[in-house]
């Protein structure tokens, strides 16, 4: 009963690390899932070393896709860029810690895509997320 | 005289409502918008088809054809005298109520629409009378202009009486909105229309299952409905049309069925209705939609209507009682059995996720009406939609579950 909502997620949704915009920004992307109505924005600055010195989510939708965003964002800040190009769907779901149907799958994985699409290619993301 | 529906009979005849959805969790089903469930004599006269009668319809001389193409027939019939029909010729199937628009769209936008004509819509239609007229005004070059709907959730009848002023070719508008579940006046809009010079062509899919529609006295030229979102199968829907009006009209699909003679150079087409009937059609769904319209018309459409008008009434009271609940749309006698609404601080998602732990089945997103949600500032909504069969005890169990939310995401 309730299993989506977990304290982690409910946590994250109302009270997000992560929530916010970067300026200035090395990477930034929006994109929605028009389904339901999900947007998601993810800022990523990038630090003289070659990391990501930090990176913030914006936006609106469920719980599952605002936990995700939070979570991914904050996850990503020290990575090198190749390591975050490296992040899976499977890292996303760990992160969550729940098993999700396809519908809701798709509110988890909005910010991973929007992540890549900003640091990589659009094209690729719907390749790999497939 | 309306009988009231004896609801534990009436939930009786519905072998889906006795399931649970987990160990424990009686189904709760308030998605019937989107499609309603199905009585136990559909799905019976459906299987007996198949298991009784089966042959393909219209050419056959062996006993099985004919029985079967009866069966058809007879089903067109009672569908016609249904919603008011003057001839069974007026009957088209299609698959749903959305390729009936596109049937519309082809055939008589087709043959009648040129560029710069205005077709007539509304903010509030289902995008299933929205993308088919975008396709032909991208093609043709058509205006498209829309009537405005009030912060109340009613169409703005004076702007509609204005924009008939620009002389469209045809207006097009839901009889029944399926997210704010408002109900337009259509024998006055429609009149206005035809005095505007204006084909008029109205989307049934919400209004036809719930109330007691009849086009001759709506005076509607086109009605589009489908037969899953009213105790029916899915893939089958009907165009009504008038007959001097569809007898004006091409074809639309090219096949078996809809042509008297085929010639390698040319061919002609068959009579109403089969000149719009392509192919074999959804013969044994046919035959399950003249089952759901007989035992609709056994119930009785005033009486199926007041109880919804009830029901509806009840949830937008109790809805009413629950801090942080919004709802969209007229109040309850402006309005069919659909509350859409949203919960602050909750995505629909995950109001209906939670409701969905408790059995109860609703929609959440946006309906297939963005225009709409975005009118009202809003990416989505939660919808409980209502039918004969549902309880208030069904509303209180809403209305407990979305207390339960709350206290999950306070």
């Amino acid at each position: 009963m309730d299993d989506l909502y977990r304290e982690l997620i409910l946590d994250r949704y109302k009270h997000p690390q992560k929530r916010g915009t970067l300026d200035p920004h090395d990477y930034s992307y929006e994109d929605d899932n028009p389904l339901c109505g999900d947007r998601i924005r993810i800022d990523v600055r990038m630090g003289a070393d070659g990391r990501v010195a930090d990176a913030s989510f914006s936006g609106v939708g469920c719980a599952i896709s605002q936990a995700s965003a939070d979570l991914l964002v904050e996850s990503v800040v020290g990575k090198t860029l190749e390591e975050v190009k490296a992040l899976s769907k499977g890292d996303v779901l760990e992160m969550l810690g729940i098993e999700l149907g396809p519908v809701r799958l798709k509110c988890a994985l909005l910010s991973l895509k929007v992540l890549k699409a900003g640091v990589y290619g659009v094209e690729e993301i719907e390749e790999e997320l497939r | 005289m309306t009988n009231p529906i004896d609801l534990e009979r009436m939930r009786a005849e519905f072998p889906i409502l006795e399931r649970e959805t987990r160990p424990g969790v009686r189904l709760i089903y308030l998605d019937s918008a989107a499609t309603s469930q199905k009585p136990r004599r559909v799905i019976e006269a459906m299987s007996s088809y198949y298991e009784q009668n089966n042959a393909n319809i219209h050419r056959g001389v062996h006993r099985l054809a004919e029985e079967s193409t009866a069966a058809f027939e007879d089903a067109r019939r009672r569908i016609a005298g249904f919603v008011g029909a003057a001839t069974p010729r007026e009957i088209i199937f299609t698959r749903n109520a959305t390729e009936a628009i596109n049937l519309v769209s082809h055939s008589w936008g087709g043959a009648n629409l040129n560029p710069g004509d205005v077709v007539l819509l509304t903010e509030m239609e289902h995008h299933s009378n929205i993308v088919p007229w975008q396709m032909l005004a991208a093609e043709r070059g058509l205006r498209l202009e829309f009537v405005p709907v009030t912060d109340a959730g009613t169409l703005d009848l004076g702007a509609f009486r204005d924009l008939l002023g620009h002389s469209p070719r045809l207006v097009g508008f839901t009889q029944m909105s399926n997210m704010l579940g408002t109900i337009n006046p259509v024998r006055e809009m429609a009149q206005l229309a035809h005095q505007a010079g204006a084909v008029v062509l109205v989307d049934g899919a919400q209004s036809v299952p719930h109330m007691p529609v009849n086009v001759a006295e709506l005076g509607v030229d086109f009605l589009a409905f489908s037969a899953h979102k009213m105790c029916g199968p899915t893939g089958v829907g009907v165009l009504y049309g008038r007959e001097a009006l569809l007898d004006s009209m091409p074809p639309f699909l090219g096949g078996g069925d809809m042509i008297k003679r085929v010639r390698l150079g040319e061919f002609k087409a068959n009579d109403l209705p089969y000149k719009f009937e392509a192919g074999t059609p959804a013969i044994a769904e046919v035959i399950g939609f003249g089952a759901a319209v007989d035992f609709l018309s056994e119930i009785g459409m005033p009486a199926v209507q007041a109880h919804e008008q009830e029901i509806i009434g009840y949830t937008l009271e109790r809805l009413a009682e629950v801090p942080g609940v919004r709802v969209y749309g007229p109040e309850a006698a402006q309005r069919g059995g659909v509350a859409s609404f949203t919960l602050d601080g909750t995505h629909p998602h995950d109001v209906a996720q939670l409701l969905d732990d408790r059995g109860i089945a609703v929609r959440a997103g946006h309906h297939c009406a963005m225009p709409i949600h975005e009118k009202f500032g809003i990416p989505a909504t939660t919808r409980a939609s209502f039918y004969l069969y549902n309880t208030p005890a069904e509303v209180d169990r809403l209305v407990d579950a979305l207390y339960h939310v709350k206290e999950i995401f306070s």
